[in-house]
C-alpha cells in the first residue's frame, strides 16, 4: 500500500515538474536569449546605444541604408524634395585640399548634450535613459526651433499629411521628426534597420557603456571621430575613416 | 484732455480704419487656415529654411514692441516730460505689437491647435519657453503701468510700475535676442552680441513706429506736434540708427576676424545676391544712411514729413535687417564637415533658396493689422493720445 503510494506519488511530482519545465523552460530561454525589457520596464542609463560607421567601407551611391530606413519607417518621398524628411542621407565628402573623398549615412547623432533638447519649449523633444533622442509627437508644436539648433541638419519638419504609415513609427503633419535609431527594434532586442541593410558591414550598432560589447572594443582600438566634435556633444554615433 | 475732439473728428476715420485693419487681419487669418489645413508645403518654408517671412513679421514686431514702451520709461524712469504724457500710447503699442507679433508666431506653428501645450508643458532650459514668462509678464506690467499713468490716484505708483516695465522690456529683448544667441549649429547666430544687439535695435524700430502713429493720430485730430519735441524725438531716433550700425560694425568685423566665418561673411557681404543687396541698400544705405542723413539735415530735419519719411526708412531697413539675419542665416549652408566639400539628397553644402509664399506675407500684414486693430480700438475708447497741453508755461525738456 505504502509503496504504491509512493510510486503515485513520485509520478505525480515528476509530471508536474516535467509541465512546469515544459511552461516556464521556453519564456526563461527566450528572456535570456534575447535579453529583452519588458514592455512595462523603463530604459535604463546603464546601457547608452550607440552606432559605429566605417566610411571606409561605405560605398559611394549604395543607399541600401536609406532605403531600410525608408522602408522601416515608412519615411517616403513625396516628390516635393526640399520638405520631404529625410531621417538618413547618404553624404559625400570630398576634402578641399587632397581630393580626398569619402561617402558615409548621416542622420540624428543621439548626443549626450542635445541643442535640440535643450531649446525645445515644450519638452518635446527629449532623451531617453539609455541616450535615444527622440521626439514627442503628442507635445510637439511644430515650432521648428530644434532644427534650427541642431548641428548635423538630422531633424524634418513634416510639411503635409502621410498615407501608409508604419504603426510602429506613428507621424504626423506638424510635428518635426527625426531617426529614432529604430528604438521600436531596438525594445525588441533587433537591430536598426540601416545596420541590418548593410551588406558592407560599414555600421556597428551597440552598447557604448559596455566595454566587451564589440563597438566599446572597436572605440577602444581604432581611431574614432565624432561629427562637429568641437561643440562637445557627445554624439553616440561615431565614425571611422574620416 | 482733447479726449472729446480726438473722438468726433475720428467717428468716421475710426470705421475706416477699423474695415480696413479688419480685412487685411482676416486675410491673415484666412491665411494661417490655409496653411494649418494643406501643411507647411504650400510656404516657401522648406526643411533648409524653416523660419520664413512670417518670423521676420512676428520678430520685427516683437523687438519694436519692447522698443516703443521706451518713449513711457523715459518719461516714467528718466523723469522727462514731453516723454511721460506720450507714456500711454507707447505703453499701448508695445501691447499691441507685442500681440501683433505673438499672434503671427503661434499661428505659424505646426500644430497652433497645440498652444494649450505651450503653455502647459514648460522645458525650463529652452529661451523659448522662458519668452512665455517674459510674453505674459510683460502684457501685465505694462497694462498695470497704463492704469498708474491714467488714473490720479495711482500716479504716485507710476515710477516704480515703469522701473519695473523698463527692466522687464530690457530682459525681453534679451530673450528675443537669445533665441539666436543660444544657437550653435549656425555659423549667423551663436554670439553674446546678439541680445544687445536686439536692444539696440528694438530702440530704434520701436521710436521709428511709434513717430509714425504719433503723426497719423495727430493729423486726424488736425493737431500740430510741437517743433521742440519733434527735434528732440527725431535727435533720439538718429542716435538709435547710428548705435544700430555700431552694432552691426562690430558683429560682422568680429566675424572677419575668424577664419572660420569668413565664408559666411563673404555670403552676406559680396556674394550673397538678394542678401547682400538687402544688406547693403536695405539695412545700410536705405534703412540707416539716408534717415540719418535727413534727420541731421539742416532742413529736411525740421520738417515733420520728412522725418516720417525717415521713420518708414528705419522700420524698412529694420525688415531688411531681420530678413538677412534670419533667412540669410539660414539659406548659409550648415558647417558639417569643415574643410570638405559636401554633397547630399538633403542639400547639404549648397545655398538654399527660399521664396517667400502669399500666405507667409499675408500672414505677417495680418499681425500687423492686429496690433493696429487693438490701437484703433483703445485710443477709441480711452484717452491714450499725447497731451501736450500739461506742458504749457514748463519748458518741453525739463
Amino acid at each position: 500500500m505504502s509503496k504504491m503510494d509512493n510510486s503515485r506519488r513520485l509520478f505525480i511530482g515528476a509530471g508536474a515538474a516535467a509541465t512546469a519545465g515544459l511552461v516556464i523552460a521556453p519564456g526563461v530561454t527566450l528572456l535570456d536569449l534575447a535579453h529583452a525589457r519588458p514592455a512595462d520596464e523603463a530604459a535604463s542609463s546603464a546601457k547608452r546605444w550607440g552606432m559605429l560607421i566605417d566610411s571606409s567601407k561605405c560605398a559611394t551611391g549604395c543607399n541600401d541604408c536609406v532605403a531600410a530606413c525608408g522602408k522601416e519607417n515608412g519615411v517616403a518621398s513625396t516628390g516635393h524634395p526640399e520638405t520631404d524628411p529625410q531621417w538618413i542621407r547618404k553624404v559625400e565628402l570630398k576634402e578641399i585640399k587632397t581630393g580626398t573623398s569619402h561617402s558615409l549615412p548621416m542622420m540624428c547623432q543621439h548626443c549626450a548634450e542635445p541643442p535640440c533638447v535643450d531649446v525645445c519649449p515644450t519638452g518635446a523633444s527629449f532623451k531617453r535613459a539609455d541616450g535615444i533622442v527622440l521626439v514627442d509627437r503628442h507635445i510637439c508644436i511644430g515650432c521648428r526651433y530644434c532644427m534650427m539648433a541642431c548641428p548635423y541638419k538630422a531633424r524634418s519638419f513634416v510639411h503635409e499629411e502621410h498615407e501608409d504609415q508604419n504603426p510602429d513609427v506613428p507621424r504626423g503633419k506638424g510635428c518635426v521628426e527625426s531617426c529614432t535609431l529604430c528604438v521600436h527594434r531596438i525594445d525588441r532586442d533587433q537591430q536598426p534597420a540601416c545596420v541590418e541593410s548593410c551588406k558592407e558591414g560599414a555600421m556597428l550598432f551597440g552598447d557604448l557603456n559596455d566595454p566587451n560589447s564589440e563597438i566599446s572594443k572597436r572605440i577602444a582600438t581604432y581611431a574614432t571621430t565624432q561629427v562637429r566634435a568641437d561643440l562637445g556633444l557627445n554624439t553616440g554615433v561615431r565614425y571611422q575613416g574620416i | 484732455m482733447n479726449f472729446e475732439a480726438f473722438r468726433k473728428i475720428e467717428n468716421s476715420v475710426f470705421y475706416a480704419l477699423l474695415g480696413v485693419f479688419g480685412l487685411i487681419a482676416a486675410a491673415g487669418m484666412g491665411a494661417a487656415y490655409y496653411m494649418e489645413s494643406h501643411g507647411h508645403v504650400v510656404t516657401g518654408m522648406t526643411n533648409q529654411i524653416v523660419w520664413g517671412m512670417p518670423h521676420v513679421f512676428a520678430i520685427f514686431l516683437i523687438v519694436a514692441a519692447s522698443g516703443v514702451l521706451n518713449l513711457a520709461s523715459l518719461g516714467s524712469v528718466f523723469g522727462i516730460k514731453v516723454y511721460k504724457v506720450r507714456g500711454m500710447l507707447s505703453g499701448l503699442l508695445a501691447i499691441a505689437m507685442l500681440a501683433g507679433g505673438l499672434t503671427v508666431l503661434m499661428l505659424d506653428l505646426g500644430r497652433n491647435d497645440r498652444l494649450i501645450v505651450a503653455m502647459t508643458h514648460l522645458n525650463l532650459t529652452s529661451v523659448f519657453a522662458l519668452n512665455v514668462f517674459l510674453y505674459t509678464g510683460f502684457f501685465s506690467i505694462v497694462a498695470v503701468y497704463i492704469w498708474t499713468m491714467m488714473d490720479r490716484k495711482m500716479h504716485d505708483y507710476s515710477k516704480y510700475v515703469g522701473f519695473a516695465a523698463f527692466i522687464w522690456r530690457l530682459a525681453l529683448t534679451t530673450g528675443t535676442g537669445a533665441i539666436f544667441a543660444f544657437l550653435v549649429a549656425r555659423q549667423a547666430y551663436g554670439t553674446a552680441l546678439l541680445p544687445p544687439m536686439f536692444i539696440i535695435m528694438s530702440f530704434s524700430f520701436g521710436l521709428a513706429v511709434f513717430l509714425l502713429v504719433q503723426t497719423a493720430m495727430y493729423r486726424w485730430n488736425n493737431r500740430q506736434l510741437d517743433p521742440t519735441i519733434q527735434r528732440r524725438l527725431k535727435n533720439l531716433l538718429a542716435v538709435f540708427v547710428a548705435a544700430v550700425l555700431y552694432f552691426t560694425l562690430v558683429y560682422h568685423m568680429t566675424n572677419l576676424y575668424f577664419a572660420k566665418q569668413s565664408a559666411f561673411e563673404r555670403f552676406i557681404l559680396l556674394d550673397g545676391g538678394i542678401y547682400t543687396t538687402l544688406f547693403w541698400v536695405g539695412q545700410i544705405l536705405l534703412g540707416s544712411l539716408l534717415p540719418l542723413a535727413i534727420l541731421f539735415h539742416p532742413e529736411m530735419g525740421k520738417k515733420c514729413n520728412w522725418v516720417i519719411v525717415a521713420s518708414l526708412l528705419v522700420i524698412f531697413g529694420g525688415f531688411a535687417q531681420l530678413y538677412v539675419l534670419l533667412i540669410g542665416g539660414q539659406a548659409f549652408p550648415l558647417s558639417i564637415f569643415p574643410g570638405y566639400e559636401v554633397s547630399s539628397s538633403f542639400f547639404d553644402g549648397r545655398i538654399n533658396p527660399y521664396s517667400p509664399s502669399l500666405p507667409e506675407f499675408l500672414l505677417g500684414f495680418g499681425g500687423i493689422a492686429v496690433a493696429a486693430l487693438i490701437t484703433t480700438v483703445a485710443v477709441r475708447v480711452l484717452p491714450f493720445l499725447p497731451d501736450d497741453s500739461v506742458l504749457h508755461g514748463e519748458t518741453a525738456g525739463e
